[in-house]
């Protein structure tokens, strides 16, 4: 049952964006129309410490957390939590790190989250628009321009 | 708007689905005080424009909730699992009082301590007041257990708690509503019922009587409809549970028969016998205390419960993958990773610097400033509950020898110093050390550590609007306190620590107000004070 369960860790640094991240892939699988659950811990996550947050999509998901060992993706936004989160892959899981973005320009590092979000997008069968309303549903206007050009960034790197 | 016919379908968290059920329940006010993981509660209802109110601490915020559920309102009180501790002396006498309109009690519980001082577990409450208690194991439930909530206190004139922890609070999950039917909410107004109302013992020892009673009929009610679920698998594993852990003994244990509470207390203890009965072995699965273990066991049911090693902590599948298997060999530990500090720039360093220079005795208090405790500064001693800087402050200065007894300082946040630093003032200004003693207020102008909340200091209200505002340096002057000082540390930080060294050695009771906004909310305060009605729309 477990087998039709995509499970997805996202982990970063406070102030990097990880649960926006989350919230945003969470969004694509609800619009798919498949069962969700995502989970974190904040609370100190503003003073800069390690945050991660799981997110899960399938036919039926019971345990919000991803099992150890059991991520098909960890996306890392800081190269330091790298090690910190291994552990969350599976021994066949992809790992989608900042170095991924070599030789691509951003605009702002702040929308580096975004852009691991396009190279994760490549990964799975979700329709690039429903990555791009989810992107800009969760984000101020302001942002749009820039955080939809580097999901593109990150989709094409 | 508030009367929903659509149904409708969204991804929402615990706190939201709660705050959501009960502002389609046509909630009269939401109160409480922050405290992780249930923060969010009240600041969604004020988004989806319910009405909602930080209270100074959460034994005011209930007494709110019981006077609103006196006069026929529903009323929902929020608080982290601590917050209960605060909050029990009403708890316990409004059993027996009992409620017109429904009266929530959220107790938001976080086993592992993901943002705790400690892992209490609030279910021992329920048992110990006398109110039934709900359990939702994920958002869905959330919003429908706060539906039911409100119709179980509504129906038996009872406060009801709900009990919910970390991970249904901050997990996101899909909710389809209305799932369950919203009731009417009955209309306000006051009707005197002097002996259910004043708690004299005279009319209080029929009051316990007719608790028992009440409770006796919910058990009823609970063993014939209550909401619990029943998976059936095999009939060799047996396995009972509630909340959260449920999800995890889904995944880890999928061929097991499984009974899943909603209402744990007064327990369905009928149900749970029988289904102990028809499994060959029984275990219960639960998060924190063996609540659910030992009430089986003392009604004479046959159940078996995970290790002590496991009532540390959270649980997971993993866990309950070697609770099943009675695994007992060590658990992995987690890499650890990089620790929340003080932002760059925090006005705390600059006070945390001063007392770590000083070679100060800090009895500390919970709030941001807590990471004073951590290295660069390493400059705080003891932190037990929230306000207890002062009192414990106080007793170190009675017992240590003078040269030590010189060095203690006590250190608050102005949240923490709102919520229950007050009382601690009031003695030391009653009963004054010898050595006198100094309390320094971190005035930040927000209650950071939370994600920014007012508080009546600040002058705003939950929505920023401005409001009545607690002055602490008047209130302070008018305890009588001899020297009180009102300081941006920031300004001069030799001056700062200037002051507290000779605060100290004057022997006299001393308050410096250290005021600097914190930098994370000095923005918005500018905005909030440019446009002082406030923010109807925008968390
Ligand atoms: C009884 C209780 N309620 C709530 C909390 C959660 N909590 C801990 S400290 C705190 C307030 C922190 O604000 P403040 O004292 O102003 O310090 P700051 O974080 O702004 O530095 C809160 C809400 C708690 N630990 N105990
Ligand atoms: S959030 Fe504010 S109070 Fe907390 S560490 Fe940052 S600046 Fe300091």
């Amino acid at each position: 049952m477990s087998n039709s369960i995509r499970n997805i860790v996202i982990a970063g640094l406070g102030g990097q964006g990880v649960l926006k991240a989350s919230d945003i892939v969470a969004e694509v699988a609800f619009a798919a129309g498949l069962d969700v659950k995502k989970s974190e811990i904040h609370g100190m996550s503003q003073r800069g410490g390690s945050v991660s947050s799981d997110v899960r999509f399938g036919s039926k998901v019971f345990s919000p957390m991803v099992p150890d060992g059991e991520a098909d993706f960890l996306v890392v936004l800081d190269p330091t939590q790298i090690d910190v989160n291994r552990a969350a892959l599976k021994p066949t899981g992809v790992l989608i790190e900042p170095s991924i973005l070599a030789g691509h320009k951003l605009k702002s590092d702040k929308s580096i989250n975004v852009a691991l979000l396009g190279a994760l997008s490549r990964h799975l069968d979700f329709p690039e628009s429903a990555w791009i309303t989810a992107i800009t549903g969760h984000l101020a206007p302001r942002l749009h321009d820039m955080n939809v050009a580097a999901f593109q960034t990150g989709r094409n790197a | 708007m508030n009367h929903p016919t659509a149904p409708s379908r969204r991804i929402l968290s615990g706190d939201e689905a709660v705050a959501l059920a009960a502002f389609e329940a046509q909630l009269t006010l939401g109160t409480g005080y922050p405290g992780t993981p249930s923060t969010e509660i009240l600041e969604s209802l004020h988004s989806l424009g319910g009405r909602a109110q930080w209270s100074p601490n959460e034994k005011v915020a209930l007494e709110v909730g019981i006077g609103v559920a006196f006069g026929g309102g529903r009323a929902l009180v929020t608080m982290k699992h601590v917050g209960l501790n605060v909050a029990a002396d009403p708890l316990f006498t409004v059993a027996y009082t009992g409620v017109r309109g429904a009266l929530v009690i959220v107790s938001a519980d976080d086993p592992g301590m993901a943002s705790s001082q400690n892992e209490q577990d609030n279910r021992r409450y329920a048992v110990a007041a006398g109110i039934p208690m709900l359990e939702p194991a994920d958002s869905q439930e959330a919003y429908d257990f706060t539906l039911l909530a409100i119709e179980i206190s509504e129906r038996w004139s009872i406060p009801v708690l709900l009990r919910i922890t970390t991970r249904v609070c901050h997990s996101k999950t899909i909710v389809e509503t209305p799932a369950y039917p919203v009731p009417p909410a009955p209309a306000a107004g006051y009707l005197r019922d002097v002996p259910a109302r004043v708690m004299i013992p005279a009319y209080a020892r029929p009051a316990h009587h007719k608790l028992r009673t009440k409770l006796a009929q919910i058990a009823e009610w609970n063993e014939r409809e209550g909401p619990l679920a029943v998976v059936s698998g095999s009939s060799t594993l047996g396995v009972i549970t509630s909340g959260v852990s449920f999800q995890y003994v889904r995944e880890a244990l999928p061929q097991a028969s499984v009974l899943k509470l909603g209402l744990t207390y007064p327990l369905p203890l009928e149900r749970m016998k029988s289904f102990a009965a028809a499994h060959e072995r029984t275990l219960v699965i639960e998060e924190g205390d063996p609540y659910l273990a030992d009430a089986a066991r003392a009604a004479g049911i046959a159940v078996e419960a995970g290790a002590e090693a496991f009532r540390f902590g959270e649980l997971n599948v993993a866990r309950v993958r070697r609770m099943e298997a009675g695994d007992l060999t060590p658990e992995p530990k987690p890499v650890p990773g990089k620790p929340p500090e003080l932002c760059h720039g925090c006005p705390h360093r600059t006070v945390f610097t001063a007392l770590r220079d000083l070679g100060c005795i800090v009895s500390g208090d919970i709030g941001c400033y807590s990471l004073g405790v951590l290295p660069p500064f390493l400059a705080m001693d003891t932190l037990v509950c929230m306000g207890a800087s002062i009192g414990v402050g106080l007793g170190l200065r009675h017992t240590l020898p003078i040269d030590e007894a010189r060095r203690v300082v006590s250190v608050i946040g102005d949240s923490t110093f709102v919520h229950s630093g007050i009382t601690g003032l009031v003695e030391m200004v009653y009963n004054p050390p010898p050595t006198g003693h100094l309390l320094l207020i971190l005035d930040n102008g927000t209650t950071a550590m939370t994600g920014l909340q007012e508080h009546p200091g600040t002058g705003r209200t939950l929505d920023h609007a401005s409001t009545g505002k607690f002055v602490f340096e008047n209130v302070i002057r008018a305890m009588g306190i001899p020297d009180v000082h009102v300081v941006d540390p920031t300004r001069d930080p030799a001056a700062f620590t200037e002051l507290v060294k000779t605060s100290l050695d004057s022997g006299r009771l001393s308050v410096i107000i250290a005021r600097r906004n914190c930098l994370l909310a000095a923005g918005a305060i500018k905005q909030y004070e440019k446009c002082p009605e406030g923010n109807t729309h925008e968390q």
